[in-house]
């Protein structure tokens, strides 16, 4: 680390000007909408505009409201049967991908995964719209299994990737010699692979969740009447007078968020 | 497994030998694509395997209530662009569509360029923080790329409004006499999908900058270079794989839009996923619906080729 003559003593190499600021400026454009609606869900009064005083009547009126809590409940039916159903699907598609010679029609396969990444969401709701209609006047099936298959496939790329990405950090020695000790494929899978490999699972399937409880495109395309879920019930919301119970919704929601996000940082941190 | 082989072959007499290679060749690819077989089968059946579905129906004629009617017809097609006009019947540019989709290419445009403005130098700030301290702020940036982007434009959507902070502060700063007119504006959708798609940049370019070796800058300002000219010859076409799929990351979402342009935009300020959306709703054609999502299927993969053509070649005049 010799230093030239021409500069001074206490410059710093990686300093660019202004890119500080830029940065401080991102953060505040970042957190003051989100804190700004996190403290009018406290507001007294009706308004998202004008503070009277403290207080949690949002958040009671919130959890009293029969449809929040039914569309809440609905969110995470959904979500459970497409987290678990897509990891599931996601875990073994890792496997039969990872840790393996390039082998035939392996672009294809990657392209089928990540499609739900690449498509606009839009498209593939118009889709779903589209077969699913066509079901339906077949088998006059309407029940809740279309929004479930739905965001099943889209969880299975946020499902795949930590799994994916936690199978190729992990040596094939510890396999091969459970296969060498005459133990079953089943066997070394359950006994070695899968211990090994659950910190990756559990990321995969607490993003799936996220990533479905989230969705609005999709399910506001395919649902059928009375099957709101909760963000299709706030987007109806948002168009009728807003009153801060929808702040309260959002921030409960954003608790939950932030949640499981530090429970997926303890899991991945503790895995390293 | 590697020592059954030739034991088997010993035994066995030459053509069953090839017999047994073959399959024991066999089991693995059998295996992996039994394993894929589960999210193969949901992917083509809820993502993949519709899309075909949405290519017939553009060809096809709308049903009078909702739906359609199994008659071809390239009325669909047309309807992109083109409108007739129900009294003289005569074909011209569809005005209406025409400013839905160049206020989508030039909203997704401005949203790329401005994220990564704000983005990269954000990046580049997590990036040269203390190793201990640097995850704090990724932190930061992961929450809002989590948190429902329902939530995140409604969030902005109260700060723009007339009676918002924003108006409410310039006001009360005599900048302005009365509220300005924000929300139901392009300006209002470009600041929402600002605010929504920024952490999609910022992350792709931290983990390329996170490698980034900075002895090299060391090296660029021995040989006398301005710290413009090592960001420019140094550390932009290092990081320039963060920066390609950043910027895919924003641009298809952007193009793609629906929600922020549904709560921001309103009626006025349409964009495409918004207008694919009313020809299942109201709009009521189901057909020229199905044409504007593949068409805004194939624009996002126009886009996405060039962009990748043009990058990849930069990339190979730095090597």
């Amino acid at each position: 680390m010799l230093r030239s003559k021409n500069r001074p003593h206490n410059f710093d190499i990686r300093h660019q000007n202004g890119f500080t600021a830029i940065a401080v400026i991102c953060f505040a454009f970042l957190y003051t909408p989100i804190f700004t609606m996190m403290a009018y869900a406290f507001n007294q009064g009706d308004s998202i505009a004008l503070w009277e005083g403290f207080s949690l009547r949002w958040f009671v009126s919130a959890w009293e409201n029969e449809q929040v809590k039914e569309s809440a409940l609905r969110s995470l039916v959904i979500a459970g049967f497409a987290s678990s159903i897509s990891t599931i699907a996601a875990t073994m598609a890792a496997l039969a991908t990872t840790r393996t010679k390039k082998f035939r029609g392996q672009n294809i396969v990657y392209a089928v995964i990540n499609q739900p990444l690449m498509v606009p969401e839009i498209v593939t709701g118009v889709a779903l719209l589209i077969f699913f209609a066509l079901i339906k006047s077949i088998t006059g099936y309407t029940g809740l299994g279309y929004l479930i298959i739905a965001h099943t496939a889209f969880c299975i790329p946020f499902a795949y990737l930590p799994i994916r990405a936690r199978l190729e950090g992990m040596n094939l020695i510890l396999e091969t010699a459970a296969a060498d000790l005459y133990a079953t494929p089943w066997k070394t899978f359950r006994r070695v692979t899968f211990p090994l490999l659950f910190p990756g699972i559990i990321a995969g399937a607490m993003l799936a969740f996220v990533i479905s409880l989230d969705d609005v495109v999709i399910t506001e395309l395919v649902k059928s009447a009375g099957q709101d879920t909760l963000p299709t019930y706030m987007l109806g919301q948002l168009r009728r007078a807003i009153t801060p119970e929808i702040n309260a919704i959002s921030t409960a929601l954003l608790g939950i968020t932030v949640f499981i996000l530090t429970l997926f940082y303890l899991l991945s941190r503790k895995s390293e | 497994m590697g020592l059954k082989k030739p034991a088997n072959l010993s035994e066995n007499p030459p053509e069953s030998a090839s017999a047994v290679l073959k399959t024991e060749k066999n089991r693995p690819e059998r295996r992996r694509w039994l394993l894929l077989s589960p999210a193969l089968l949901l992917l083509l059946l809820a993502a993949s395997g519709p899309l075909l579905i949405v290519l017939v129906y553009s060809f096809l004629t709308p049903a009078d209530y909702s739906g359609v009617v199994w008659d071809f017809s390239l009325e669909g097609w047309k309807g992109v662009i083109w409108q007739r006009d129900i009294f003289t019947n005569t074909i011209s540019l569809s005005d209406a569509h025409l400013r839905v989709l160049v206020r989508s290419v030039k909203l997704s445009f401005f949203t790329t360029a401005l994220t990564l403005v704000f983005g990269f130098p954000t990046a580049y700030f997590i990036a040269t923080r203390p190793a201990k301290k640097r995850s704090f702020w990724l932190f930061l940036i992961t929450i809002p790329f989590w948190t429902n982007l329902l939530i995140r434009t409604f969030a902005i959507m109260e700060v723009i409004r007339n009676q918002g902070i924003l108006n409410s502060l310039l006001i009360h700063m005599h900048l302005i006499d009365a509220p300005l007119q924000i929300l139901y504006t392009d300006f209002a959708i470009l600041a929402g999908m600002l605010y929504v798609y920024l952490p999609l940049m910022v992350l792709p370019i931290y983990s390329s900058m996170e490698r980034f070796d900075f002895n090299l800058v060391e090296a660029g300002y021995d040989l006398y270079a301005s710290r413009r000219q090592t960001m420019r010859h140094i550390i932009l076409p290092l990081v320039r794989p963060g920066i390609v799929a950043g910027s895919i990351l924003v641009f298809i979402p952007s193009l793609g839009a629906y929600v922020t342009p549904r709560i921001l935009g309103g009626g006025k300020s349409m964009m495409l996923g918004n207008l694919i959306e009313l020809q299942f709703g109201q709009g009521n054609n189901w057909p020229l619906g199905a044409a504007l999502s593949f068409f805004l299927l194939m624009l996002t993969m126009i886009f996405l080729f060039v962009y990748i053509r043009l990058t990849s070649k930069s990339v190979k005049s730095y090597a």
